[in-house]
């Protein structure tokens, strides 16, 4: 290919006729499938006026299922950041017996419907479960409740932060931070002054892709909120009852604030893509070569 | 023996650990031991009953079908983004991953609104005598959505990687294009494209929200399994509904191991081309 300027051959699928064809089979499909789906959501949102809009959002009821979101989400994705960011710094920075196997266990809340977590959590808490007549006996409210939605929320978001983290600090090895910590920087110093600006971009992915989940899940927190009006309805769930309750304008209005959080998503994830983070988003950590792959210094230092 | 420079192996794993326990392990423990505790005559009078095995087969045979529809157009669509280059590319490729930041109830609301019989989309189907919504194309149509963006990006990036030279050396031997598509680019797109499969397939399986608002939830008929649990838990036969959870966590561990096979053979493949 570097030696003939003059032609390159057609590659394979080229034909003006074939790709035009294809590209406008493409297009329309995504236009009908994928474009028209957020466009619906505006129009119907608006389709009773601005007063009836602005009626749905500012109600009493949708005002607190916005609050709840909010508070629910500035619960769980510390939490779950905090936990991404220590189980990628295990599993990526140590051996251990098992490290494989922990993997797996991280994953498995990815794979497992939403209605299976939520029953899971029933089973714990609620009082045919594990822990609830315990909980009663102390007064302690778990499911219908707060603690319960961001308890579902957390499973269903587990391993966000982790998967974006594990993948790049595998990559990256453990020459850096070996080296810091032999010149003697303690552990946090290691952790915030040179991995923490390697992995930024990587953290802030799996921290809004975590927050979109975590605002938009529905079926986990279904089981384990009660859908009680004005308490414990998040927003998806807010959009349900309105929509049954044949306030199809309120439900789409509710439900236009998630679409522009969902796109807000898609604008921050092409942004943080460019600068390098998502790339081992859609590639199993569990595939990603082993660390033996690396150099490993560690063992003629100690000598 | 290596010996440990690096610190916070007991900080990091015991968060871990602690953290995987309670908010993971704890629960589902709880709910293969509720299923457990009903004893195997009960268990299989739930999970073989009538209306359960109907919504099994409602709920496979439309991910079937929305996954072979994603096979098709998730991989055209793959294509199209890599192979050519034309305006709005970028945007048609950060559109690709909506569904999954479009949360499931938003996009069921949506998805009705569309195929619903006075819908935008409904209404020209009903002249010509096809229903979507309240029927199983319905849940057809809200899988293939959720699960659009597996498929092209397992896909994409085995594609970008695709050596030139394998396709040239094909030309150069006097191959037609779709001889050339056929027995050197899907041998080795093929990999990618189980992943993707799987992945999407699985994802329909466990698939909630997006569904309920267009399937119209006739028991026997557009009953997803998913919904068959929450009705039961609606019903306080708590029993019932951990069996059939059970059913459905046991099939997501089995894709979950399909899955993770797929993807590590792929992956394998791609390295070694």
């Amino acid at each position: 290919m570097s030696a003939s300027t003059a032609r390159k051959p057609p590659r394979i699928g080229d034909n003006p006729a074939f790709r035009r064809a294809l590209i406008a089979i493409v297009l329309v499909v995504t236009a009908f499938f994928v474009v028209a789906p957020l466009v619906v959501i505006g129009i119907e949102a608006f389709s009773k006026g601005w007063a009836t809009y602005a009626a749905a959002i500012t109600d009493a009821d949708t005002r607190h299922a916005i609050y709840l979101t909010v508070v629910t989400a500035l619960i769980a994705v510390p939490i779950n950041t905090a936990f991404g960011i220590a189980a990628a710094w295990a599993i990526t920075k140590f051996d251990f017996w098992g490290r494989r196997f922990l993997l797996i266990v991280i994953e498995i809340p990815f794979s497992i419907s939403p209605i299976v977590a939520g029953v899971a959590y029933l089973f714990v808490y609620g009082l045919q479960g594990l822990f609830g007549h315990v909980l009663q006996a102390a007064d302690i409210k778990i499911l219908f409740a707060l603690p319960g939605i961001v308890l579902a929320s957390m499973f269903v978001t587990a391993p966000f932060v982790a998967r974006e983290l594990i993948p790049l600090m595998q990559a990256q090895g453990r020459d850096l931070e070996e080296a810091a910590t032999s010149l003697g920087a303690s552990g946090w110093r290691t952790f915030f002054s040179v991995t923490l600006p390697n992995i930024r971009w990587a953290l802030l992915y799996g921290v809004v892709l975590c927050n979109a989940r975590v605002m938009g899940e529905f079926g986990a927190v279904s089981v384990v909120s009660g859908n009680i009006r004005g308490q414990t309805n998040t927003m998806p769930l807010h959009i349900e009852l309105l929509y049954h309750d044949y306030q199809s304008a309120g439900a789409f209005a509710v439900a236009s604030i998630l679409a522009v959080l969902a796109v807000v998503t898609l604008v921050a994830k092409v942004l943080l893509e460019r600068r390098g983070a998502g790339r081992g988003a859609h590639r199993p950590a569990l595939a990603t070569p082993p660390p033996s792959a690396a150099p490993q210094f560690a063992s003629e230092k100690t000598t | 023996m290596q010996r440990r420079v690096l610190p916070g192996l007991h900080l990091t794993l015991g968060l871990t650990l602690l953290y995987v326990s309670i908010i993971v392990v704890l629960p589902l423990g709880a709910l293969v031991y509720k299923a457990a505790s009903l004893g195997f005559a009960d268990y299989w009078r739930i999970v073989s009953s009538g209306r359960a095995v109907a919504s099994y087969r409602v709920t496979v045979t439309c991910a079937l079908a929305a996954t072979a529809f994603n096979l098709v157009f998730g991989f055209a669509l793959a294509w199209v983004l890599v192979r050519y280059r034309f305006p709005g590319r970028r945007f048609v490729d950060a559109l690709v991953d909506l569904p999954f930041a479009l949360p499931t109830a938003v996009a069921g609301i949506a998805l009705t609104a569309l195929f619903a019989p006075n819908g935008w989309f409904g209404a020209y189907l009903a002249r010509v005598g096809i229903q979507v919504a309240y029927t199983p194309l319905g849940i057809m149509i809200a899988m293939a959505f959720t699960s659009l963006p597996f498929i092209v990006r397992t896909v994409q990036p085995v594609l970008e990687d695709l050596d030139p030279t394998l396709e040239e050396a094909a030309q150069s031997l006097g191959g037609s294009d779709a001889a050339i598509f056929r027995k050197v680019m899907l041998p080795l797109l093929t990999p990618a494209l189980l992943a993707g499969i799987s992945l999407a397939f699985a994802r329909s399986l466990g698939e909630f929200g997006a569904i309920i608002f267009i399937a119209g939830n006739q028991p026997f008929q557009t009953e997803i399994t998913a919904l068959l649990t929450f009705i039961r838990l609606e019903e306080y036969d708590y029993q019932a509904a951990a069996a059939i959870a059970s059913v459905l966590l046991i099939t997501a561990f089995v894709m979950l191991a399909v899955t993770n096979l797929m993807q590590a053979r792929a992956l394998r493949y791609t390295q070694r081309a």
